[in-house]
């Protein structure tokens, strides 16, 4: 089928529509990284001394660490001192109180974004934060989530109004000498999202924080903390989109979440960060750690994550089942096209007794680029009757790209139950035409036909969010088969 | 009315089709009948625009449109409907998403308003019947897991969704047990009006049993050699192909 080729590239031209920039004034502290650099971000978020130590050790372990290799991806050498560690769009007046103080500017971008920040306008039962570079903007519905007791605001916020609780709770499910991104983070980390919800609390909304980045040559490299109390409930939403620029962006983040007993976290992710361009060139390097603890009995914390955009993804969020009966779900979805690379998935730690976990990973590989799974089961010695299912999906369309699959299973107590299902298939040229002859064009067949594989991970997201999530599976892959 | 005038194509390189002239007028049912490697299945894919298959001379008008000039799903708004030989699996596609999705795509073609949910559902229900295809198969991904027979039947089922104005079943008869083959045949003669055309692509007399042709053509080697009434298939289904060779030898 000779025709079929062209019909793969010109599914990979689709522009992407979120590429533009933000003329504001911006704070920029001078590119490179030294203790200097990080005494100086401290200083700027005016914070207390011990969260100065605290960036500080994680420096001094981070100049000990090298960058990973291990992951199926091709990453270009990094210069640490050619980024800036802190960008601050606002003006020179401080955090704004009301949306009155907030640059139009930053507002119109928002808007643009699809995330209106004036409440009146605002997505109906969605409280949202949004960060821009380094920066807190806003944070919507703050006062109607506080009159039940919880706290959603930006981090730098957190430090400021409730220290006790950060300092409780920071760095106990990913500490800063977990891996070199997450060194990197602990020492430079500025801002992000804190979430607490106390003891008995369902929050009667879904949280969500938007992440842009807009400086040139900044790298973002935000903290987000979410605590839920004894039998409380969350869901909460996480969206990030960057300007087309032809150098790389770097965005190094961290995510915590500490789940008490019999309580929920639902935590949902949209990455959408530029991919570069068809030639591969530019792209945001998106690399994360995610990690819960679901530390009280019968806790539950759930991973979905619909992965679309930045030139290289490596990031696993995880779980670690601490609590007896406690369980995790990890949902993805993650797609690569042209010159993406993409190594993501899971880990699932057994500690407590009769843990549960479900592993969902579908990846669809487009154009030249690489999409691997890689997640570890490990049940340890003493945990009785743990259960794990994953399963494994990747779709390959065209024939340049690839799909690898790296399952690694640690079980130590022959009380276990772990399944492992794997699968490839392709997108066909027959089923392409057979949908042409039907009268449905190749772009809306692949739409179907993506959409219908991602399912099952896409009808775990918040409705708003699935059919987001729905179009932006489409658009990423345009122009893959044509 | 369909209209093919000295048609040549080939696939990688290689001429299949070696100068074809047929015109199918409304109303008409036609048999086209030969043995294997005859180019059967290269006419229905080419009078489709399957990509596969590039036309290297002649003209196919249709309602005197230039069907040449048209995409494959351009075609299918036409109303040029393929019954395949081998019907595709699309894991994950419900029938009720991909039905939706035909049935809109041709309603906009012609400047119709989209179904509501409503109206596509009981649409499905009405079709359905004409097939006695149950429910079932209707929710399932589109062919996945399908018997052959069922396959065979969901074909008829889309192309009573889409109500083509020309219908070529291609060896829609292959792999079907007597009492499929009766039902998908009652489908055909069921959407059968003196404003639509019929192709049937056949090996066998069997299936021209229950869809009567009014013209039968041998295709051989590229070209249509013998072009006569229903009796032709009765004589092939007897005598089989080598007196045609023979003939078209001399």
């Amino acid at each position: 089928m000779k025709k079929g080729n062209n019909l793969i590239k010109k599914f990979t031209k689709e522009k992407y529509k979120y590429g533009f920039t933000t003329d504001v004034h911006t704070d920029i502290i001078e590119k490179g990284l030294s203790e200097d650099v990080i005494r100086l971000i401290s200083f700027k978020k005016e914070e207390p001394e011990w969260l100065l130590e605290l960036r500080l050790k994680a420096y001094r372990h981070w100049l000990t660490l090298e960058m990973p290799t291990w992951a199926h991806l091709t990453i270009p050498e990094i210069d640490y001192q050619a980024i800036s560690y802190y960008a601050d769009p606002r003006q020179k007046k401080k955090g704004p109180k009301s949306i009155e103080e907030v640059d139009p500017e930053l507002l119109k971008t928002f808007n643009k974004l699809g995330i209106p920040l004036e409440e009146q306008l605002a997505l109906s039962g969605m409280a949202v934060d949004a960060v821009m570079d380094s920066v807190s903007v806003k944070t919507t519905f703050k006062e109607t989530l506080l009159d039940k007791g919880i706290i959603f605001c930006s981090f730098s916020e957190a430090v400021r109004e409730h220290p006790d609780l950060v300092r409780k709770y920071l760095g106990t499910v990913v500490g800063y000498r977990d891996n070199f991104f997450a060194a990197l983070n602990s020492a430079v980390f500025s801002d992000g999202s804190f979430v607490y919800i106390p003891k008995g609390v369902r929050c009667p909304m879904e949280l969500s924080t938007y992440f842009r980045i807009n400086a040139a040559n900044t790298g973002q490299f935000e903290r987000t903390l979410i605590v839920a109390d004894d039998d409380s409930y969350v869901s909460y939403l996480e969206g990030c989109t960057a300007p087309m620029r032809d150098e790389n962006q770097l965005h190094a983040a961290i995510v915590e979440i500490m789940v008490h007993d019999r309580a929920e976290v639902k935590y949902s992710t949209v990455q959408n960060w530029y991919p570069g361009d068809a030639e591969g060139k530019g792209g945001v390097f998106n690399f994360v750690t995610k990690r819960g603890n679901c530390k009280g009995v019968n806790s539950k914390l759930s991973w979905t994550q619909v992965e679309t955009g930045s030139a290289i993804t490596w990031k696993y969020p995880s779980c670690i089942l601490t609590g007896d009966n406690s369980s995790a779900e990890f949902y993805s979805v993650a797609v690569t096209n042209n010159y993406q690379q993409a190594d993501t998935g899971t880990k699932m730690i057994h500690l407590g007794n009769n843990t549960k976990s479900t592993i969902i990973s579908k990846g669809i590989s487009a154009g030249h680029s690489q999409n691997s799974y890689r997640g570890l089961v490990r049940v340890a010695e003493k945990t009785i009757g743990a259960r794990n299912y994953s399963q494994c999906d990747s779709l390959l369309l065209g024939d340049k790209c690839g799909a690898h699959t790296f399952p690694y299973m640690d079980v130590h107590n022959e009380t276990a139950v772990v399944e492992h299902e794997a699968t490839t298939s392709k997108i066909s040229e027959d089923q392409l035409f057979y949908c042409n002859q039907r009268g449905i064009k190749t772009e809306d067949a692949i739409g179907l036909i993506v959409n219908g594989y991602a399912k099952e991970v896409i009808n775990k997201l918040p409705m708003e969010f699935a059919v987001e999530a729905q179009k932006l599976l489409a658009v990423s892959l345009e122009g893959s088969v044509g | 009315m369909l209209e093919i005038k000295d048609l040549h194509a080939s696939i990688n390189g290689k001429e299949i089709l070696k100068g074809i002239n047929l015109v199918v007028k409304p109303g008409e049912v036609h048999a086209i009948m030969g043995p294997n490697g005859s180019g059967k299945s290269t006419l229905s894919s080419v009078l489709v625009g399957n990509p596969a298959f590039e036309v290297t001379k002649g003209s196919i008008s249709f309602y005197g449109k230039d069907l040449m000039q048209l995409s494959p799903e351009d075609r299918s708004h036409e109303g040029i409907f393929l019954s395949f030989q081998y019907p595709v699996e699309i894991p994950g596609v419900s029938m009720v998403n991909f039905m939706r999705a035909a049935v809109n795509e041709q309603r906009k073609y012609r400047n119709q308003l989209s179904l509501s949910a409503s109206e596509f559902l009981k649409l499905m229900r009405e079709k359905r019947a004409v097939v006695e295809m149950d429910n079932k198969l209707a929710n399932r991904s589109v062919n996945e897991g399908f018997s052959g027979g069922e396959k065979k039947r969901n074909e008829i089922f889309q192309m009573a969704m889409l109500e083509p104005r020309l219908s070529i079943l291609d060896e829609t008869d292959s792999g079907l047990d007597i009492d499929a083959l009766r039902i998908v045949a009652q489908g055909v003669n069921t959407l059968k009006s003196a404003e639509t055309s019929t192709i049937v692509i056949t090996h066998y007399q069997r299936l021209l049993d229950y869809i009567k042709p009014d013209i039968v053509h041998v295709l051989y080697n590229g070209r249509i050699v013998k072009t006569a009434g229903p009796e032709l298939a009765l004589q092939l289904e007897e005598r089989g192909y080598d007196w045609i060779k023979e003939e078209v030898a001399e």
